[in-house]
């Protein structure tokens, strides 16, 4: 079957790829030559390809995140010719093309590197510290049962549409990945905003932001130094605006809330 | 076995209050004496895994994903219907009850279809609640927008990514209670069987994905939330890890498999475009709301599309034939899926598909964009059009999207009672893993509907029956049982490792894929399915001895993995096809080309279909055992499902 | 620790130091600027040795000055504690391949090479006018008529002839094309840390820093390059000087 472009050629590539055997281990990059590569493929159907070339060959194929394989799930995390989630801007690896490739191109591929994300086999990472930092407050407390009617509060509709912006993170840690200072500034700023836009989420504002950046201190991401590598990898389109939301809610929270601790 | 789907006595709009009424309930003090393990953390299990864990309950969840955020609700695009009426435009609780019963093709339980339609109001007020973002008028209140099979708008959205704001907003409530230490959340970890004691469930065995290990763990009540078998296709607009093995493995140890053929095919996804394609991406219905279907008039227009001799934005308007408006006057682009499936297929089978490979139709935008403007339709449905550009690259505002059916959804699943109790005591299934509302089709914008009302609104009641006939005696693994079913596990992956044949499982995933689709995709024949369990049969033994995965049990190994579900596929595949091939009539999404009407539609037989097919498995290469529950319509008149 | 402290330790708390350390910082250049450009009046450095001697002796100045301390204090202590941070935060194992500048400005991404630039520099300078002024004594003095100021160190002379030493300079002009680069970032990223950002004014604060960070290197690098390129030992104007300069003397 013919693609959606019937003259693009099947190209060959050499791909560098991380692998390590499990978290102790030491890692190191090993080269690979995949064949007759579609530039209508997907970039992980372009692994599936190489892992089913090595389970032919009786080695092990290389492991990796994807899931939904529709730039939604957030599982997917690789680090592509030194980019987070490769060259193409605004997009998941799972939904990067191989048509952004070149026959003959070398790719390197690596996983998300963060002392806070330690790597489980070859590519794929544990991205644990981000629940976390949900955990300690990305959230509101209601219980199930007794909510009010949804239109009991009428909410601006530009509010609506910020928040929602803000809540479109992926959790797919691309921003961690990118930053010089592996720092999980950009994820706890999408979900810090999108509850302090949020009247539902106006109760426990200074607790929520409290806790998730003690947390994501705890995890030991880095500190934000304002660069925008992370706004400029996210996949959706998280905004920096949201980490001056964060900085502000912070400051503000610690200025005047009743916690001494 | 007789199958007592236990519906409540009285009225139908009356039923779940009582029975909320009849319902034993655990005292508050006890709860914390009873733990339950919910596998699966989507839309279903993260919600009841939060509301089961709020109300007191020690809960253990599951996922085999890393995070308890990325299950595949967060896919779903479109929305969340609710019978809110906000619109003033006629909706009420017995309309969505009466649109969702005709649209499963009355294949479906009443009592069950009007608790859903019923409960969907608290499920927005839950949302908006957690401050999920759904979208907004100007005045600040709740949007709507109109979705097939309905003449109401009753539909929630947030943009294009209704599932994933949905999907966060239980993944919030749920790390809520597990920071708490109500939930104790294991993530990486693969179901691989339930352990039934005393003929009732009593715990699971899981393998850690990460480092291989298979642990064994107790609860008073499982329940399992572990989404549909649609991958059973390969190519489906499923995640990849979607998988049957958890309902499967259930299944083998007593719970009925309902109604399996019931598979729905998504009238607009984006078309395959190699033997590589690793999945499918769906385009959601919502956008025929906007987009016009169609294909050229005459087949030799469409021999010049195809061949790229014409562009189709230059084909004149009266050398279109917008199909399902021609032929569906009142409902147009929207009406149900099975329907706008079939059609599409329709028009290729005429060969006037479009596309290289003449298997797409189109759905068109140029008329909206005319009238609104781009801004606006990139407003409604922006992302969507990205995401098409990026897989096909073209761009869907100057030329009409190409889309094809494709597998999305799964109506059947472990049979439950109307409590979402299987056949096996102490075992529950919710979301998409049961199969209880939906019948032969799903309406576009309920999947989301159904998996938040099982998991927040049903089984916090109905588990709370069946513990409190439950002595809170603290379980453990101790009984032989979970040695038994952990060596099982150990068994079956030793068994995998150590074929070392020479086909991945891959291949054999897309071997089988290519069979259901093939013959037991849109369009059955008992022919086609006689011959198609026969090939199944031969590749399942092909699998077994010639199936190819490297490296151990004792660490991270995806093809492992794979082997596994594929290995559960092989059987299910079997299964399905034995459904479709006892169900001698069509409705919804099984279509049997030997039964329709002169016009080509589904042609349903009351008399003696309107029953669920509940199976039993009988053992290892066995045929299974069909248990019926009839299904009796006292609140709608069954008619010909029609949307002219 | 109280939750001073700990707002303060936290990540965010830490930025908030640099970010204000550092706007503070920013007044004080656009202070020393203004007052340095009296070294291009024509008087044999008389206003200039004023203004210094005013510096060097006001209390009020010299209460500010122990804020300034503070400041570079803070901002140099921070920086390298989250520098530190940071660094531990990406992991041992870095990328192999890690194309940042297809994401980001090398500015952004270097603050501490700069920052290191401007530190060597300024202890340079540190020493060679303000430890020499104030606490080693041994600058020249004005003398002259006037016996209000006949005392004075003469700073001025010692500015000449320091602008006369072509490694010196070098280092003046390197410093400040990282300060430029520095500010270039530092500007803007101090307003986004402190959380004002708005869809509004943040355009705007971007361009003013950008703005601020020319004129400020520019004004602070053309002293050295004026005094090396175009005056005598005395500071006077070379008659070789562009006739701009001699146009844009004279008005002063």
């Amino acid at each position: 079957m013919a693609g959606s472009n019937p003259n693009a050629k099947p190209m060959n590539l050499t791909l560098k790829v991380w692998r390590q055997p499990n978290r102790q281990a030491q890692g190191q990059i090993v080269e690979y030559h995949v064949k007759d590569i579609s530039p209508d493929m997907s970039f992980l159907e372009m692994l599936d390809v190489l892992n089913e070339d090595l389970l032919h060959a009786g080695q092990d194929p290389v492991a990796f995140d994807h899931d939904c394989r529709e730039g939604i799930c957030g599982s997917c995390d690789l680090f592509i010719n030194g980019r987070s989630h490769g060259p193409e801007k605004g997009t998941t690896t799972c939904q990067l093309h191989m048509r952004k490739f070149s026959d003959g191109d070398t790719i390197t591929i690596e996983p998300w590197r963060a002392n806070a994300f330690p790597v489980n086999k070859d590519l794929s990472v544990d991205r644990s510290a981000f629940d976390r930092i949900i955990q300690a407050g990305g959230y509101v407390s209601v219980n199930t049962g007794g909510a009010p009617d949804g239109n009991e509060i009428p909410i601006p509709k530009e509010i609506a549409d910020r928040a929602f912006e803000a809540a479109t993170c992926i959790g797919c840690g691309a921003c961690v990945a990118a930053c010089k200072n592996a720092s999980a500034m950009l994820f706890v700023s999408a979900k810090v905003s999108q509850l302090a836009l949020l009247p539902q989420g106006n109760v426990e504002r200074k607790t929520r932001v409290e806790n998730m950046v003690a947390q994501m201190d705890k995890e030991g991401f880095g500190a934000c130094t304002n660069i925008g590598s992370c706004a400029a990898e996210c996949p959706v389109g998280i905004s920096l605006e949201n980490i001056a939301i964060l900085n502000r809610e912070f400051l503000a929270a610690k200025a005047t809330s009743n916690n001494l601790a | 076995m007789l199958l007592d789907s236990k519906i409540p006595e009285g009225p139908l709009a009356e039923k779940w209050d009582k029975h909320k009424f009849n319902v034993k309930l655990v005292n508050p003090a006890n709860k914390r004496k009873y733990d339950v393990i919910v596998v699966g953390t989507g839309l279903a299990g993260g919600a009841a895994a939060a509301s089961l864990a709020e109300l007191g309950y020690n809960v253990k969840a599951f996922t085999y994903h890393d995070s308890p955020r990325r299950a595949h609700s967060i896919a779903a695009q479109g929305g969340i219907n609710a019978a809110k009426n906000y619109q003033n435009d006629g909706d009420s609780v017995f309309r969505l009850f009466y649109d969702t019963i005709k649209g499963g093709d009355y294949r479906a339980r009443e009592a069950n279809v009007y608790r859903l339609a019923q409960v969907s109001v608290n499920i927005i007020d839950q949302c908006v609640a957690q401050g999920v973002p759904f979208a907004r008028e100007y005045g600040g209140l709740l949007a709507n927008r109109s979705f097939g099979g309905a003449q109401v708008s009753r539909t929630f959205y947030a943009r294009g990514q209704t599932g994933q704001q949905l999907l966060l907003g239980a993944y919030s409530a749920l790390s809520r209670q597990i920071a708490y230490g109500k939930v104790k959340m294991y993530t990486r970890s693969e179901m691989l069987d339930v352990v039934i004691v005393d003929g009732q469930a009593r715990g699971i065995v899981t393998r850690n994905l990460v480092n291989g290990e298979i642990e064994t763990h107790a609860a008073h009540a499982v329940v399992l939330a572990t989404g549909g078998y649609g991958n059973v296709f390969y190519l489906s607009t499923n995640a990849k890890y979607c998988n049957v093995t958890a309902a499967w493995r259930a299944h083998k140890k007593g719970a009925f498999f309902a109604n399996p053929c019931f598979t729905q095919i998504h009238p607009t996804c984006i078309p395959v475009s190699g033997d590589y394609q690793s999945k499918l991406t769906l385009m959601s219905e919502s956008l025929r709301n906007d987009g016009r279907v169609w294909v050229p008039k005459t087949v030799e227009m469409a021999e010049r599309v195809r061949k790229g001799q014409i562009k189709p934005q230059d084909i004149a308007e009266d050398d279109r034939d917008y199909f399902l408006e021609r032929k569906y006057p009142a409902f147009g682009n929207l009406v149900p899926r099975d329907v706008a499936s079939r059609n599409a297929k329709m028009m290729c089978d005429e060969n006037r598909g479009v596309g290289s490979t003449g298997l797409a139709v189109y759905l068109d935008f140029s008329d909206i964009i005319k009238r609104t403007g781009a801004e606006a339709v990139s407003q409604k449905y922006g992302n969507l059009f990205d995401m098409y550009a990026k897989i096909t690259d073209e761009n869907p505002y100057e030329m009409p999207m190409r889309i094809y059916p494709a597998v999305h959804y799964t109506m059947g699943g472990l049979w439950v009672d109307y409590n979402l109790q299987t056949t096996v005591p102490g075992l529950y299934a919710t979301g998409e893993c049961n199969f209880s509302d939906h019948g032969a089709n799903r309406l576009g914008a309920s999947a989301l509907m159904q998996g938040l009302a099982d998991g927040y609104f049903v089984i916090p009641y109905t588990i709370g029956d069946y513990l409190a006939n439950t002595p809170p005696k603290p379980v453990d693994t101790n009984h032989p049982a979970f040695a038994e079913s952990k060596a099982y596990v150990q068994a079956r992956t030793e068994q995998l490792l150590g074929i070392k044949g020479n086909r991945t499982p891959d291949e054999f995933h897309k071997a089988l894929g290519h069979i259901m689709w093939e013959y037991c995709g849109m369009a059955r024949t008992a022919e086609g399915l006689k011959h198609a369990k026969a090939e199944i049969q031969r590749l399942r033994k092909e699998f077994w001895s010639d199936v190819k995965v490297v490296g151990t049990g004792e660490e991270m190994n995806q093809a492992l993995e794979k082997a596994g579900r594929v290995a559960d596929f092989l059987e299910l595949g079997e299964l399905m096809v034995d459904d479709a091939y006892n169900r001698n009539e069509s409705c919804g999404g099984h279509f049997r080309e030997e039964y329709q009407t002169p016009e080509g539609e589904a042609l349903r037989d009351d008399e003696n279909y309107a029953y669920v097919a509940a199976w039993e498995y009988q053992g290892d290469n066995q045929p299974e055992k069909l248990n019926k529950e009839e299904l009796v319509f006292e609140n709608v008149k069954l008619t010909q499902r029609s949307y002219k | 620790m109280s939750w001073i402290t700990k707002t303060l330790t936290s990540s965010i708390g830490r930025k908030i130091i640099m970010a204000v350390t550092g706007l503070f910082l920013c007044t004080f250049l656009v202070v020393h600027l203004i007052g340095n450009l009296q070294l291009f009046k024509h008087d044999q450095g008389a206003a200039f040795n004023t203004y210094s001697h005013f510096m060097g002796t006001n209390p009020i100045i010299r209460t500010i000055e122990w804020g300034l301390v503070l400041g570079f204090g803070f901002h140099i202590f921070e920086a390298l504690v989250l520098t530190r941070r940071n660094k531990t935060a990406r992991g041992a194992q870095g990328y192999v391949s890690n194309h940042s500048e297809q994401n980001s400005e090398w500015t952004s991404r270097n603050m501490g090479i700069l920052g290191s630039i401007i530190l060597i520099f300024l202890l340079v300078h540190l020493y060679n006018f303000f430890w020499r002024a104030r606490f080693a004594g041994d600058l020249p003095k004005m003398g002259g008529a006037d016996p209000l100021t006949s005392d004075y160190d003469n700073l001025y002379m010692a500015v000449v002839s320091s602008f006369h030493i072509w490694w010196y300079v070098l280092l003046y002009v390197a410093a400040q094309i990282s300060l430029g680069y520095h500010l270039w970032h530092g500007f803007r990223s101090g307003f986004q840390t402190l959380g004002l950002n708005h869809r509004k004014y943040t355009p705007l604060i971007k361009y003013v820093g950008y703005v601020f960070a020319v004129v400020v290197s520019a004004g602070f690098a053309s002293m050295p390059l004026y005094f090396f390129l175009f005056t005598n030992a005395q500071g006077e104007m070379a008659a070789n000087a562009p006739a701009i300069l001699q146009t844009v003397a004279s008005a002063f």
